[in-house]
């Protein structure tokens, strides 16, 4: 390693050109997956209207009669040049996609605000107190929220709060300039649900990595010396297990992304996923490579981050043997 | 009382046509107090002002005010019903009528075509209303690199003139008397023309029932009220607006707790639940929508007339419509024709006989036959499900049909047109004329190898003849044939389903096109 250049700083670079590489692969599987899909954007949007002059005068249009390496390589040149470039209905892509992702960074944003303090806080809770009620309420309630599939949570979220008490709204689609208020309040049972699915991700991880670290010989003896167990926990035990702690959350909030596309089914709530069905649906190609991109580089970027945390906190990790 | 009327008898699952015979019937019984009818919003005259909000199912992130890109309920319903108008409408009863135009006439062989624009007529910016408004809007479909949904329409139209301050003249390239049905056509909405040639497809400026209030793609629309709209007494609201809700369930949930007043394409299994209560009606309007399996004529052994009669036979269609669709729909006969479309011609119903299958079988010379029947569960909802129960239907008549389940996804692209026997999800088109040249007809762009001389020879008599009378006895011989020996299957048509609050009220509702013809904004009302 050369050891002139900051050791951190030389690992997020050669991250960050992985992260670039596997943007593009990304982007060349879904371009050519999308391009072996049956259907075109012409054929979806004629509908029943479909007459072949048509779709061939559409295509022809839309440059779709290329060859689909040829396709690729235009749109990589544009995306390069940070041009996302036009939706085939004449949009420009950002347009598009602008507001969708807009509305799934807010719900992802409150929605991780609330849970990565409660969930860690939790976990670090259940893990000083184990064995004891709170460590097995939460347990067993963590397990059966993360066993459930969400659009099962979503349904029994919307029942009782929608249906039985009529206390929200069933939809938290934002639409038509509503007021900041009513999309707070709009949003509150997505918020909910996604609180359910991800908490118990998060705590549990959290739970077992404290735990883990507490069974080390180290912590043992911290506890010889007498530190009290509410210290050895935060102090002693909670720094080292800092790393695994990182990755599951990175994991949860890049999931809060990309794969909230069900709970944005349930809710009716604009966000980008759905933007990706439509556009798979359509076989809008422009559209659904720039949805693939953000979901990539949730991952990647999340996932640097995490790592860069657990180095911080951890700096042998720079030096595998 | 009529609306009620009407929904009763949709309720009861009598066609129009039946519906219109009996009504007199079900009004004394009305009066004798023999029908239960809630009391609400759909009762009366339609009621003024209030917000109707829509919930509807294909909206897209792709929809632009480009007319020419229509292809959804969603942008038929919310531009071209809310915001613009075509030359003509279609009434509920299936009758054409003048919109934007107030009359017009036919010249020798229905040629040529003279439009007389209503006068007065301005449009939401106040700019009047003007023939070159109208010959704009059409040549925006008609440019050579077009690529409108309109354009099989419009490439009949050889040439468009104005004349004077109020005339439109059309010149066909050969004469068709349906021509003014077709100019109902949702795309063939009129905007405002441009300096210098071109439309306005930016603004929202039209002459329609409801100002373009919003507009986020594939998410909302929302509509006020014009308040110099040309249709005395309408719209009925205030406000309109089209909610995305693509999910069947949300969509449910969404009526369920009073987001939205009106929910499109109900499924099959929740109408108990609606029909439970209350608070929402299950609204049933015949339509064009029929579900079909389709052969292909040119491959044996469906080139024979009796395997494809035998095959006719061996289909039990009261039980597939009871066991699959829950009773919802009416039996197919092998006619795409649906009853209340003009021209409709009402035949004996073919039924299951086993004996005739097989009778047909010995024509054909055969003791057994085995065919394969491709499907996908979006051939039509539930065509797996029919294709079993065919199945046992055949056996009994000594056919045997191997039911090939397909991938659904490019099911449109890789086996419709394709595989020589599947299921088909047909949405029918609103005159006769248009719906056989673009799948009946020897040249029709969708037509699976079926020709008959005389068919065709039909079809081009009856499009250029203005007689009523004579036009109906072509078409009636063209449904005996396709009845007879035609490629098509038909085993049921269905309604246009929708679930209602009883916050909002309906009058009698078209369903030659979805959504009450696409008007529905302008003809539906609610509480204010």
């Amino acid at each position: 390693m050369n050891r002139t250049t900051h050791p951190i700083l030389s690992m997020v670079l050669s991250r960050l050109g992985l992260g670039l590489l596997s943007l593009v692969i990304v982007s060349l599987v879904i371009f050519s997956a999308v391009s072996f899909l049956p259907g075109s954007y012409a054929a979806a949007i004629l509908g029943q209207n479909a007459t072949p002059e048509a779709v061939a005068a559409m295509e022809r249009q839309l440059g779709l009669d290329q060859p689909w390496a040829l396709r690729y390589a235009s749109w990589l040149a544009t995306a390069a040049t940070g041009d996302l470039g036009m939706s085939f209905s004449g949009r420009p892509v950002v347009d598009v996609i602008g507001p969708r992702l807009a509305n799934t960074l807010t719900l992802a944003a409150i929605t991780a605000a609330i849970a990565v303090p409660l969930a860690i806080g939790l976990g670090i809770a259940c893990a000083r107190w184990r064995g004891r009620l709170i460590d097995r309420v939460l347990s067993t309630t963590t397990l059966a929220s993360i066993s459930v599939p969400e659009f099962f949570v979503a349904y029994v979220v919307m029942m009782i709060f929608a249906v039985k008490l009529q206390l929200l709204p069933s939809m938290a689609g934002i639409r038509n300039g509503m007021d900041f208020g009513e999309q707070l309040i709009r949003m509150i049972l997505p918020i909910l649900t996604l609180l359910l699915v991800i908490l118990a991700h998060m705590l549990r991880n959290t739970r077992a990595a404290i735990l883990s670290v507490m069974a080390s010989p180290y912590v043992e003896m911290a506890r010889l010396k007498g530190e009290p167990e509410a210290r050895v926990v935060m102090r002693q035990a909670l720094p080292n297990a800092i790393g695994p702690i990182a990755s599951v959350v990175a994991i949860n909030l890049a999931y809060l992304i990309s794969g909230v596309v069900v709970i944005e089914v349930v809710f009716v709530y604009p966000g980008v996923g759905q933007a990706m069905i439509d556009a798979v649906r359509n076989r809008d190609v422009p559209v659904i490579q720039a949805c693939a991109l953000i979901f990539a580089a949730a991952y990647i970027g999340f996932n640097l981050l995490a790592d860069i945390l657990s180095i911080v906190s951890n700096p042998r990790l720079l030096h595998p043997r | 009382m009529k609306e009620s009327h009407f929904r009763k008898a949709g309720r009861a699952r009598v066609s129009r046509r039946h519906f219109l015979a009996g009504s007199s019937a079900l009004a004394a019984l009305g009066a004798a107090g023999g029908l239960p009818l809630p009391l609400r919003a759909q009762d009366g005259t339609p009621a003024q002002g209030g917000t109707l909000r829509l919930g509807l199912h294909n909206a897209s992130q792709n929809d632009s005010l480009d007319p020419g890109s229509w292809s959804t309920s969603w942008t038929g319903a919310s531009f071209n019903g809310g915001i613009y108008n075509n030359l003509v409408e279609i009434l509920p009863d299936g009758t054409v009528a003048g919109d934007l135009a107030e009359s017009w006439e036919a010249g020798e062989g229905a040629v040529t075509w003279r439009f007389r624009l209503r006068p007065g007529v301005t449009f939401h910016d106040g700019k009047p209303l003007t023939p070159e408004d109208v010959r704009q809007s059409f040549l925006h479909h008609m440019k050579p690199d077009s690529t409108s949904g309109a354009r099989a329409i419009v490439d009949q139209i050889a040439s468009i003139e104005t004349e004077g301050e109020d005339m439109v003249v059309f010149t066909l390239a050969e004469g068709n008397a349906d021509f003014p049905y077709l100019l109902s056509d949702y795309h063939l909405s009129v905007l405002p023309a441009l300096e210098g040639g071109g439309i306005d497809m930016q603004s929202g400026n039209g002459t329609g029932a409801f100002l373009l209030d919003s507009f986020e793609p594939g998410i909302a629309t929302r509509l006020k009220r014009n308040p110099n709209y040309h249709k005395p007494g309408k719209p009925h609201v205030d406000e309109v607006e089209f909610i995305s809700i693509p999910d069947a369930t949300a969509r449910l949930n969404a009526l369920l707790t009073g987001e939205v007043d009106f929910i499109q394409d109900l499924d099959g299994r929740n109408i108990p639940l609606i029909e439970r209560s209350p608070d929402y009606v299950v609204q049933r309007v015949p339509s064009l929508r029929h579900f079909s399996f389709d052969m292909d004529t040119t491959v044996a052994p469906f080139d024979n007339p009796d395997v494809r009669m035998a095959l006719k036979y061996a289909l039990d269609r009261e039980d597939i419509i009871e066991k699959v669709f829950l009773g919802e729909g009416r039996p197919g006969n092998d006619n795409p024709v649906a009853a209340i479309m003009p021209f409709h011609h009402e035949m004996p119903q073919r039924s299951y006989s086993p004996e005739k299958a097989r009778e047909h079988l010995a024509k054909a010379g055969l003791d057994s036959l085995t065919v394969d029947l491709s499907v996908a569960e979006n051939a039509f909802p539930g065509a797996i499900e029919a294709a079993v129960l065919y199945q046992e239907h055949a056996a009994r008549c000594g056919i045997t049909i191997n039911v090939v389940r397909e991938a659904a996804d490019g099911y449109w692209e890789n086996v419709w047109l394709k595989k020589p026997f599947c299921g088909v999800d047909w949405f029918g088109r609103p005159t006769l004329d248009w719906l056989f040249s673009t799948i009946y007809t020897s040249d029709a762009p969708w037509n699976t190898g079926w020709s008959n001389a005389r068919f065709d020879e039909l079809h081009a008599l009856a499009r250029a003849e203005t007689d009523e009378a004579k036009r109906r006895e072509y078409y009636a011989e063209m449904q005996e044939i396709i009845h007879a020996e035609g490629n098509t299957l038909t085993v049921a048509f269905v309604d246009w389903r929708s679930a209602v609050s009883t916050r909002a009220g309906f009058g009698e509702v078209g369903g030659l096109l979805p959504l009450d013809n696409m008007r529905i904004s302008e003809r539906m009302w609610a509480e204010s």
